[in-house]
């Protein structure tokens, strides 16, 4: 069995052993149940111990070899109802949720904050019982408040899957770049990752701090100060608060954080922050915090970089650096089509 | 002539430094007799005050009775019975209603609505028209139709050149100003305490500084003017500290905290558990804040720096607060749970008896000088003064179970919360309004 051996692993594959693995013939891999997941919900990854996040990316890189067959399609999860409900535009994180529903042969039906109930004022609470009463074996939800899939998960029956709340938590966003960067390093301990931008109003950097620390990275939060929760700024009190985000390594100047750095996440910054009022100007933000390939030279010589879209070419990250050889960009939007598809997988035909 | 005889009990009274076995004799709704063994005469009704507390009145600076316009959170009569039931005989309405009391006619509205209700109702008037920190209310009519403070609340008077000639204006009208200090060009829409809760939860953050900046601000104005600052539910120890100083100086600040704010801290947002609960009961402005922050509220409040506990009752109806937290209304119902919270300070030592019930009673009515006309005697359990008495218990404890309260606002973090302290019964102005002694 595919899956098992991916289990034993425990990690997901170097390219030599997806290479290995490819070769041997794919039987249905997915028909066995899940005995050994016992997550309902996925709302963040900070509730997920490091044997859990790899039984994901192990499960993930299964996926990634049903995606590799000329008809990528299994039936895992058929007669599966799949609601994906979402309160914010999103192109990446919708569509490869829808598809990864569809290749593992649920029926995906799509919400959204326009053209339902929700225009109608309809409370979130009343269309999760809506969802809930048409049988909704799972909900799929992004939405501009922070912690609403929370107060999903205490509505609804199904699973809900956090696909992003607010400026809180993108588990699945951490969860393929952890794949990522596992399958670039093969163990993260140690491993130096930065994270530049804008932290304050960033999920993908609150989930990544969590998945990050419990692989054993070194993470460093590289931003200006209004771009970072007070609770991070030099000096904040209650900095050991049992509430607290992982304690990581905070630093203002990117020059001096990126030195020999394995990693480099930058994070998108929306223009309308960039326009005086938050930070001087866009020049100015690029001048200090753009990833520039003189700066990525400071960094290890395998470093990579990442960026959890959409990107702004040109602010937060420079267009030769985007496409050039170090940068996982694309491979990123690829992992989380079976990033995704494993969450789905191990939510809904796990024991919980 | 209707008469009572509240006998057996043990009287605390700090405006007359009484603490001792005393029996009250009420006449027509006043105090007429004070002293030991007193005899009930022929057909006098009786109330058994054996191992109670008799205090004066309660008298909360801080009430939202949502009449007129959002009669379905709260209406004047519900509030009412809820303070009643809190040991509450006094409380000052704050004028965020819809339509806002910003003239005379609505404040004389409201108070033809609170005649017959249960407890006595002292309306507070808007600062500015509409709530809408624009322009000036008429504020001599406001306090001569029985406004006894004027405030925006919910809303600082954000506007500076505005305050300050309120201030000016203010200083020989002689009710004070009740500031809600929150600076919102700092606190830009945040729904929480800034912290390290806010920072894990994602949401945004409320800055200690934007209390503290208006604080400073309106001490500034209110001493240049020579008016009476009042701050509302005072919430941070810089605050706190800025209130002492200037008071220390010889201006004219008074000052109240919350009970939420004396017993919860930004955690109540996030829970205990592994599952963030978002809890939007905890939701409430100012927000919860850290663990120095509700020690410095206690501390400020046994020194006298804090001369009023203020219940900020801010009753919503379920389906304000069940949504996601963003879009949650702030506020807490908090008239009956507040006896427990501050007894629950007398108990673990941090106030005596006599301090808790001060700040409940004539603490808050020195502060605001009602102690005058019709109210002579407020706050007070003397031969007089106006038969407003509740009967507590110091020891017996109890949960808090919303559901079975008289407000129609059902929304507390406090919830389950076990607490020392419930009131027994609660007289106002001579009548019986609240009763819950067992018999």
């Amino acid at each position: 069995m595919v899956a098992e051996q991916a289990t034993e692993t425990a990690m997901p594959p170097t390219a030599t052993d997806a290479t290995e693995r490819v070769a041997q013939p794919s039987r249905a891999p997915f028909d066995e149940p899940v005995t050994d997941w016992r997550q309902r919900h996925l709302l963040d990854v900070d509730t997920l111990s490091k044997d859990e996040i790899l039984r994901v990316l192990s499960t993930a890189s299964a996926m990634a070899e049903v995606l590799d067959r000329s008809v990528a399609r299994t039936p895992a999860l058929r007669g599966v109802t799949i609601f994906n409900l979402f309160y914010e535009a999103s192109t990446r994180t919708r569509s490869s949720f829808e598809l990864a529903g569809k290749i593992l042969g649920a029926d995906v039906i799509n919400v959204s904050g326009s053209g339902s109930s929700v225009e109608k004022g309809e409370s979130l609470v009343e269309t999760l019982n809506t969802l809930s009463a048409v049988g909704a074996d799972a909900v799929v939800m992004r939405h501009h408040a922070s912690g609403a899939p929370w107060l999903a998960s205490r509505t609804i029956d199904g699973h809900v899957i956090n696909a992003g709340d607010g400026q809180h938590a993108h588990p699945t966003q951490a969860l393929l770049d952890a794949y990522i960067l596992l399958q670039e390093f093969g163990d993260l301990t140690g491993r130096k990752v930065v994270i530049v931008g804008d932290i304050l109003h960033s999920r993908v950097a609150r989930s990544n701090l969590w998945s990050l620390t419990t692989l054993g990275a070194e993470v460093t939060l590289v931003a200006p100060r209004p771009l970072l929760p007070a609770a991070l700024a030099p000096g904040a009190t209650e900095r050991e608060h049992p509430l607290s985000l992982p304690s990581v390594q905070i630093e203002s100047d990117l020059d001096r954080a990126i030195v020999g750095a394995d990693a480099v996440m930058a994070l998108r910054i929306q223009n309308e922050r960039l326009k005086g009022k938050l930070l001087p100007s866009s020049a100015e933000f690029a001048r200090r915090y753009q990833l520039t390939a003189e700066r990525i030279a400071k960094a290890s010589p395998d470093a990579i970089v990442m960026h959890p879209g959409p990107m702004n070419e040109g602010v937060e990250i420079a267009v030769d650096v985007a496409h050039g050889a170090q940068s996982r960009i694309e491979a990123q939007v690829s992992a989380g089509l079976a990033v995704r598809m494993a969450v789905l997988f191990l939510l809904i035909r796990g024991g919980a | 002539m209707t008469t009572m005889l509240i006998r057996g009990g043990r009287l605390v009274d700090p405006a007359s430094s009484v603490d001792a076995h005393l029996d009250v004799m009420i006449v027509d709704g006043r105090v007429a007799q004070i002293g030991a063994q007193l005899l009930p005469a022929d057909g006098m009704e009786v109330v058994e005050a054996n191992g109670l507390v008799v205090a004066p009145g309660f008298v909360d600076l801080h009430t939202h009775l949502r009449e007129p316009g959002q009669e379905h959170k709260e209406t004047i009569a519900s509030g009412a019975r809820a303070a009643a039931r809190g040991g509450f005989t006094t409380i000052c309405a704050m004028p965020n209603t819809e339509p806002a009391m910003d003239s005379a006619a609505i404040i004389d509205g409201v108070l033809q609505r609170a005649r017959d209700v249960d407890c006595r109702v002292l309306p507070i008037g808007a600062v500015s028209k509409g709530r809408k920190g624009h322009e000036l209310t008429e504020l001599a009519a406001l306090r001569d139709a029985g406004a006894v403070a004027v405030s925006d609340d919910g809303d600082a008077v954000a506007d500076t050149s505005l305050a300050r000639r309120a201030f000016e204006y203010l200083s020989d009208i002689g009710i004070p100003l009740a500031e809600h200090c929150e600076d919102p060009a700092i606190a830009q829409g945040g729904v929480m305490h800034d912290g390290a809760v806010s920072a894990r939860l994602g949401l945004r953050g409320q800055p200690a500084a934007a209390e503290l900046s208006i604080v400073q601000r309106d001490i500034t104005l209110a001493e240049a003017a020579g008016a009476q600052l009042h701050c509302c539910h005072l919430s941070t120890e810089p605050s706190l500290l800025a209130v002492a100083d200037a008071r220390a100086r010889g201006i004219h600040v008074t000052a109240e905290v919350t009970p939420h704010h004396l017993c919860l801290t930004h955690e109540a947002v996030a829970g205990s558990g592994d599952d963030l609960l978002y809890d939007t009961n905890a939701k409430v402005n100012p927000p919860l804040r850290t663990e120095a922050d509700v020690q410095a509220c206690i501390d400020a409040l046994a020194a006298g720096v804090v001369e009023a506990v203020a219940t900020d009752h801010a009753p919503h109806a379920a389906i304000d607060k069940q949504c996601e937290f963003d879009a949650a209304s702030f506020g807490i119902s908090a008239l009956e749970s507040a006896w427990g919270v501050v007894n629950s300070l007398v108990d673990s030592g941090r106030l005596t008896l006599s301090e808790a019930i001060e700040r409940l009673t004539i603490g808050p009515v020195r502060a605001w000088n009602l102690d005058r006309g019709d109210l002579t005697g407020l706050g007070t359990l003397q031969v007089g003064a106006p038969a407003d008495l509740t009967l507590l218990s110091t020891d017996a404890v109890s949960r808090v179970e919303p559901a079975s309260w008289a407000s129609m606002g059902k929304n507390t973090p406090l919830a389950g919360h076990t607490l020392v302290g419930v009131v027994a019964a609660t007289i106002s102005q001579g009548r019986i309004v609240w009763d819950g002694r067992e018999h």
